[in-house]
């Protein structure tokens, strides 16, 4: 239980992050904390005590394997956090190449 | 930009083979042990983004390799979903159907369509982060200082 | 099980809380990439072998891409004053997360103790999965025959997110 109240606050770090921050490169580090924590999330639900590993072995058939179905989803879910980060980075290397800082305050000023 | 000192160059030369093998290998095992298609994608990726950083933007020809790349990356794509339309054509009348037979478990060629999949799949998720690369590198180099 | 996880968990918490308070944005990057590290321990705790791989490489190349952002610019992130705006911010913050945490403490009654999970859906993703697939990994059976149709959404994501980094890094402006 106390392995979920944990993963749960390192969500609110990431969320406290995204909400109070004014550098740009801060709030991307942030988000990536966010969806670090709701990976290690999806692998708690799905732990067995006892289990193996989800590879079949037909000389050795073992009867307790851990869930594979949550594993399925977060495989998915990390390439496309991946793919979400590297585009954030895209716009925010634009942005400063235009603009010369990384705050936003500072941005929402100028509006060239 | 330029490349980096000759010890890297020549660290390089030793490794990035090896890298690209085991990415090659993570990849065509997908079926028997942990990895997949994904994971060895990234791994060949990265492989590709070590030879770009070590020789540097003036000895690769940065635009026509993402021009290239793009290519790949657009032709795998297409395959992968053809391989899952081709299902309608055997058996039953669903998509993602697994219609080669199925072989023995724990042999290398087994599993129907699965390694397939994972080829192609492979190819094009290491197209894409090498061409995201390949874009931030070229920005960096064409912006003015 | 569930102490080592907590510990580890704990640290990962340290971690974050530097992240976004250093002044340097180059160690704030690089422990963002800690983070995702210790990730991959806890999934190898957690026996997902499959997770560990991805995750290892994907952080890299995350890393990677972060510090080309990153190491050119000015990297000093300045100290500024409290003004009206970052109080009302913080306040909205904190708000926020108190009533999320009422909203988690609710909800956390539903959830199976740790390793005890009562597996009603994947019963029938396990048993005969090996026959049926004829894959002897069971989380790419699942992946690529069971759920299909979450793979090929998820190349399609990929190649519209590359998409999208070629129209903005790669497209000159009006002169």
């Amino acid at each position: 239980m106390i392995a979920y109240i944990m993963c749960f606050v390192l969500f609110m770090v990431g969320l406290y992050g995204v909400i109070t921050r004014r550098n740009l490169i801060k709030i991307a580090v942030s988000m990536s904390i966010m969806e670090i924590s709701t990976f290690l999330f999806f692998a708690l639900v799905g732990y067995i005590d006892g289990g193996v590993a989800p590879i079949v072995d037909p000389a050795d058939p073992v009867k307790v394997y851990v869930d594979p179905l949550p594993q399925a989803l977060v495989l998915t879910a990390i390439v496309i956090g991946l793919a979400t980060t590297a585009m954030l980075m895209a716009i925010i290397i634009r942005l400063y190449h235009k603009y010369g800082t990384f705050d936003i305050r500072e941005i929402k000023k100028l509006r060239g | 930009m330029k490349g980096m000192t000759i010890i890297v160059k020549k660290t390089t030369q030793l490794i990035a083979g090896m890298v690209f093998m085991y990415g090659i290998y993570v990849i065509v095992h997908g079926h028997l042990t942990p990895g997949g298609g994904f994971a060895g994608g990234v791994v060949i990726a990265g492989s590709l983004i070590l030879v770009t950083l070590a020789y540097g933007g003036d000895f690769l020809k940065l635009v026509k390799e993402e021009t290239r790349t793009t290519i790949v990356e657009s032709f795998a794509t297409i395959l992968v979903i053809m391989i899952a339309v081709s299902g309608f054509l055997f058996g039953m009348k669903i998509f993602f159907n697994n219609f080669l037979p199925k072989g023995i478990v724990g042999h290398l060629v087994s599993a129907g369509v699965l390694p397939l999949y994972n080829i192609f799949v492979g190819i094009e998720v290491a197209a894409s982060i090498f061409i995201i690369f390949l874009s931030l590198m070229i920005f960096k180099e064409e912006s003015p200082k | 099980m569930d102490l080592t996880i907590s510990i580890v968990t704990g640290f990962m918490v340290l971690g974050a809380i530097y992240a976004i308070h250093a002044r340097d944005l180059l160690s704030s990057v690089i422990a963002c990439a800690i983070v995702g590290y210790s990730l991959v321990i806890c999934f190898l705790l957690l026996k997902a072998p499959d997770l560990a791989i991805v995750q290892i490489v994907v952080d890299t190349v995350t890393l990677i891409i972060m510090v080309a952002v990153v190491i050119n610019s000015s990297r000093e992130e300045p100290y500024t004053k409290f003004d009206t705006q970052g109080y009302i911010t913080a306040i909205t913050g904190i708000l926020v997360i108190v009533i999320l945490l009422y909203f988690f403490a609710v909800s956390s009654q539903t959830l199976d103790v740790l390793g005890k999970s009562s597996l009603r859906m994947a019963k029938y993703y396990i048993e005969g999965a090996a026959q049926k697939t004829g894959s002897a990994n069971l989380v790419t059976g699942v992946v690529f025959d069971f759920r299909g149709y979450d793979t090929m959404g998820e190349a399609v994501v990929l190649v519209t997110a590359v998409l999208g980094v070629l129209t903005i890094l790669r497209l000159k402006g009006k002169k």
